[in-house]
């Protein structure tokens, strides 16, 4: 639906200053300091640094799937099975590591290789829905939301119904919820690993930093951000977005390069599934109200990406996931009743694109 | 003449492939039937019915705003919205001493009037403040759900009055072999005695809001308009159409629908809760798409949209039936929603 | 007789650029006006300030001697001026009729209570509109979609002519087209001209405006520079004058 005109006679005038524009670009990010502010007050022990650690820890997956997202929705598409490709490949690791460790395999080589089955599993309703948009045509809502259901189906075999699969490792929760430094004030400082000294009832003594959840977001972001914003594929990515012909006139594979798309979107789905085995220790399948693909587009759209293609930035995004998990958890420790939060998400989504519609000109 | 015969063939060709859902839907019954004893009774069919009616509800209630080239992924949360309301307006007015017909007579015309508060908020966001669909609508399902989930307080509503279980759960016509039929009323017989039921109230309920829509959108202006916005929108501001009043239409049609969809889960299931129809929206998109829309607008209709719909709830009931176990069905759905779009790729002619 | 549609002295101006200074202008019934100029010449400008699109800041538009208010497209409509612009703003999953009633289907009364399409009518009198122009169109059922550039163009005119325009404003009617479609809705300008419809086109093609134009008005940088009769100058003139060359003959 091309966007109607702007009349360009009728100017807002406070859109146009420079605090205007710089607040316009950024509001997110302002909004997101607005919303620490208040909760600073609101909020007994927000403002400190382990609710933040947690805040992170707990958006992992969130983060994971809005840079997926992200390369998307940049292209003018939409990837609505991301959520349901992690749930596969959640289960998918899950059941590789319960099935083989029935055959006294050890524990390291077990989890190895269901992180690699998980990992590689996710890249085949990748390949398909980049197969089906680009060489197809189908359009991306309905050749994801296709792969929603299939892949949806397929988990639900995986566990049986409705079980998530559990006795896997228990090294697996450890490692995805450890943490690199741990200090037990003024006795002891070590590595990776809890004082051995330490029974786990009293973990809560130690100050615990840097959770490995914060490695592999800051080597995803990193990775990520340099392939949007620094790479030719990027480049093409934004593209492809802002004008498909003028694309494929300037000599882009553009059927290719949709396929490694969707490809890239569900490889990270597929991480944050085996991130989750990681973090829960079980093997999850998706719910239907957990909506993960849609909060993952919520973010990216609060982030300053556009629905139509052709804008986004991975950090936008990142901030994005941000005000929504800052929210929750702010609205949450001042004891806001946690059906709020979602009222809240809708409200704030909305004045989001409102918003980005008065700084037509800025993204 | 030979030339004649070959166009009569394409033309044949043509029509079974414009309706290939339909075909598939009676193969996909036969199959069952095929295979599942006691698949092709009344009871089954009706039973299809009976298990669709807020599938058919909210695809209708999608079908129109996809026709324009937006989306509505608030039905469902609209749906769990409509069904907390109602439950609890019933329990409300009964204990307040209304009759119970009374009681559940105007808790549903409240829930429908409520029910158009969400969509005309969409329609304003769409129209006026040119959100795109995608974002408004998601953002009033989590409105909707967050408003149930505050009204509902974790507790589903309890003592609705048994009427509303009885009315949900009747049927329209009762015939008793030999001895008479009766409408509506479940005729007092002696244990044993063969009843035989005909179209479940539900069903009724739904069609004739369905009927009636379905009348608006291909004999008025209103429904033409409808197309138009979808083809062309530029073009049908230019004709001098309304476009944002129609917008705004659309979307409250289709929360009056996601609206009556959860009344009729409330007299089925005596119960309402916020997350009712949250597993129906990729149902809800899938029929209309199935049922030969596309997802940028100008085309659908209600029709094919119901053919879509019944054949996901044969499939549904089919596998149920069979014993396999009904998350096939989410693959199944995949499938033919993916196979509708390529299918119409590769043979233009089957374009509808 | 007067001119059928006139302006005098409008102007527009969007912030610091005059996109259109003050031009007069006017054209009678039954006649066909072309207006020539650059690219940013101000003619796009001028029209859509005579089909209501744009509010004149300063000047007058006169429909019949008697000044108008436009407000909007719809005023225009309203008051016989239709424009048919190059995108051809048809609905093309609609059919023929569908789209030559667009915005002002005919009803009729159904059961004594419904207000329901009238398609029977529609249709009939779509096809008499097309007959009246010598337009062929296989079905009146097929959606626009089915038809060629020219037979859409065609079904953009009749559309006009079906609603009454005395003036009638074409935007690049022969842009898209192909060599023989080309010649088919000059045809049908020509035919439009005997039925008394006064006709602005806006082209770029030298051939089609002195194929068909009486008068041609070439703008430049927002002015009226230069009106001719087609019948006293030639191609190379014109040329001349859109270009600023020929300015200080004459």
């Amino acid at each position: 639906m091309p966007r109607p005109q702007m009349p360009h006679d009728t100017p807002t005038p406070f859109v146009q200053t420079r605090t205007g524009k710089l607040l316009g670009r950024h509001w997110a990010l302002f909004f997101l300091l607005g919303m620490m502010a208040i909760f600073a007050f609101t909020g007994p022990g927000f403002f400190e640094v382990v609710n933040f650690q947690n805040i992170i820890h707990l958006a992992t997956i969130s983060i994971l799937l809005a840079v997926a997202e992200t390369f998307v929705i940049i292209t003018g598409g939409i990837d609505l099975s991301v959520g349901f490709v992690m749930g596969l490949s959640s289960t998918l690791a899950a059941r590789i590591m319960v099935t083989l460790g029935s055959t006294g395999m050890g524990e390291p080589m077990l989890i190895v290789l269901g992180t690699l089955a998980g990992l590689l599993v996710a890249f085949i309703p990748g390949f398909i829905s980049g197969t089906l948009v680009a060489r197809f045509k189908v359009p991306p809502f309905i050749a994801t939301l296709g792969m929603w259901g299939i892949c949806n189906g397929i988990t639900l075999h995986l566990c049986d119904g409705f079980l998530p699969i559990a006795g896997l490792p228990s090294v697996l929760p450890r490692l995805g919820n450890g943490y690199l430094f741990y200090i037990h004030k003024g006795q002891s400082f070590t590595l990776f690993k809890k004082p051995d000294y330490i029974p786990d009832e009293r973990v809560r003594e130690l100050i615990r930093l840097v959770p490995f959840s914060f490695i592999l977001i800051a080597a995803v972001v990193l990775v990520f951000w340099y392939i949007l914003h620094k790479s030719k594929f990027g480049q093409h990515t934004y593209a492809i977005g802002g004008n498909i012909d003028a694309a494929i006139r300037a000599g882009i594979d553009v059927d290719r390069h949709l396929v490694k798309i969707y490809m890239l979107s569900a490889f990270l789905a597929g991480l944050a599934g085996v991130f989750n085995v990681f973090q829960t220790g079980i093997g999850n399948y998706t719910t239907f109200s957990s909506m993960y693909e849609l909060f993952a587009v919520a973010a990216v759209v609060i982030g300053g990406a556009s629905l139509l293609g052709g804008k986004g930035r991975i950090v936008g995004s990142m901030v994005g996931v941000l005000v929504l998990a800052v929210l929750k958890n702010g609205l949450a420790i001042s004891g806001v009743q946690p059906f709020v939060r979602y009222i809240a998400v809708g409200v704030l989504l909305t004045l989001a694109v409102i918003i980005d519609q008065l700084f037509p000109d800025l993204f | 003449m030979n030339t004649l015969v070959a166009q009569r063939k394409r033309n044949t060709l043509g029509t079974i492939g414009r309706n290939w859902v339909l075909v598939f839907l009676v193969l996909e019954f036969g199959y069952f039937a095929i295979l599942t004893r006691g698949f092709a009774s009344l009871n089954i069919v009706q039973m299809i019915l009976f298990y669709g009616t807020e599938a058919f509800l909210l695809a209708t209630a999608e079908l129109f705003v996809i026709i324009t080239g937006g989306i509505d992924l608030s039905v469902g949360y609209v749906l769990g919205f409509a069904t907390v309301i109602s439950s609890k307006l019933m329990v409300v007015f009964a204990s307040r001493g209304l009759s119970p017909l009374g009681a559940i007579v105007t808790s549903i015309l409240i829930t429908l009037c409520v029910g158009l508060i969400p969509g005309f908020v969409n329609g304003v966001l769409v129209a006026k403040l040119r959100v795109p669909p995608f974002i408004a609508t998601f953002s009033m399902l989590g409105v909707c759900q967050g408003v149930s989930e505050l009204l509902m307080q974790g507790i589903p509503a309890k003592n609705l009055p048994p009427l509303a279980g009885t009315i949900g759960n009747g049927h329209f016509l009762y015939i008793v072999p030999g001895s008479g039929i009766s409408f509506m009323q479940r005729p007092d017989v002696a244990r044993g005695v063969r009843v035989i039921e005909i179209i479940p109230n539900a069903v009724v309920f739904a069609l004739v809001f369905i009927a009636i829509f379905a009348f608006i959108l291909t004999k008025t202006r209103f429904g033409q308009h409808i197309y138009a916005i979808g083809g062309n929108i530029d073009a049908a501001s230019r004709a001098g159409i309304d476009v944002k009043k129609h917008i705004i239409g659309v979307y409250m049609i289709s929360s009056f629908f996601a609206s009556l969809a959860g009344i009729i889960y409330v007299m089925k299931y005596i119960t309402g809760k916020a997350d009712a129809g949250a597993a129906s929206l990729l149902d809800a998109i899938a029929a209309v798409v199935i049922g030969g829309a596309s997802m940028f607008g100008g085309s659908g209709t209600v029709w094919r949209t119901i053919l879509g719909c019944l054949v996901i709830a044969t499939l549904e009931t089919g596998l149920r039936m069979r014993g396999t176990p009904t998350f096939d069905k989410y693959i199944l759905v995949g499938v033919i929603l993916i196979f509708t779009v390529v299918i119409e790729r590769f043979f233009p002619d089957f374009k509808r | 007789m007067g001119y059928i549609i006139e302006t005098r002295g409008i102007t527009k101006r969007f912030g610091g650029l005059t996109a259109v200074d003050n031009v007069s202008m006017g054209v009678n019934a039954g006649e066909v006006v072309a207006i020539l100029g650059d690219n940013g010449a101000g003619k796009s400008t001028l029209i859509k300030m005579i089909s209501g699109v744009h509010k004149p800041d300063e000047g007058a538009i006169l429909l019949d001697g008697k000044p108008m208010k436009l407000e909007s497209p719809m005023d225009a409509l309203a008051n016989g001026i239709e424009t048919i612009y190059q995108d051809l703003a048809l609905a093309e999953n609609l059919n023929v009729s569908s789209n030559i009633f667009l915005g002002r289907e005919k009803t009729k009364r159904s059961l004594g209570m419904f207000n329901v399409l009238d398609h029977e009518y529609m249709q009939q009198e779509s096809r008499s509109v097309l007959d009246r122009l010598e337009i062929e169109i296989p079905s009146l059922k097929n959606t626009i979609r089915t038809l060629s550039g020219g037979q859409r163009q065609a079904v953009a005119i009749s559309r006009s002519i079906y609603w009454q325009a005395k003036v009638l404003i074409m935007d690049e009617p022969t842009a898209a087209l192909g060599i023989a479609e080309q010649k088919k809705v000059l045809d049908l300008v020509k035919s439009l001209k005997t039925q008394g419809i006064g006709i602005i086109i806006i082209s770029h093609q030298m051939y089609d405006v002195f194929e068909v134009a009486d008068r041609i008005i070439v703008m430049r940088r927002g002015q009226n520079v230069a009106t001719r009769l087609v019948s006293e100058t030639t191609p190379d003139e014109i040329v001349g004058l859109i270009v600023g060359s020929e300015t200080v003959k004459r």
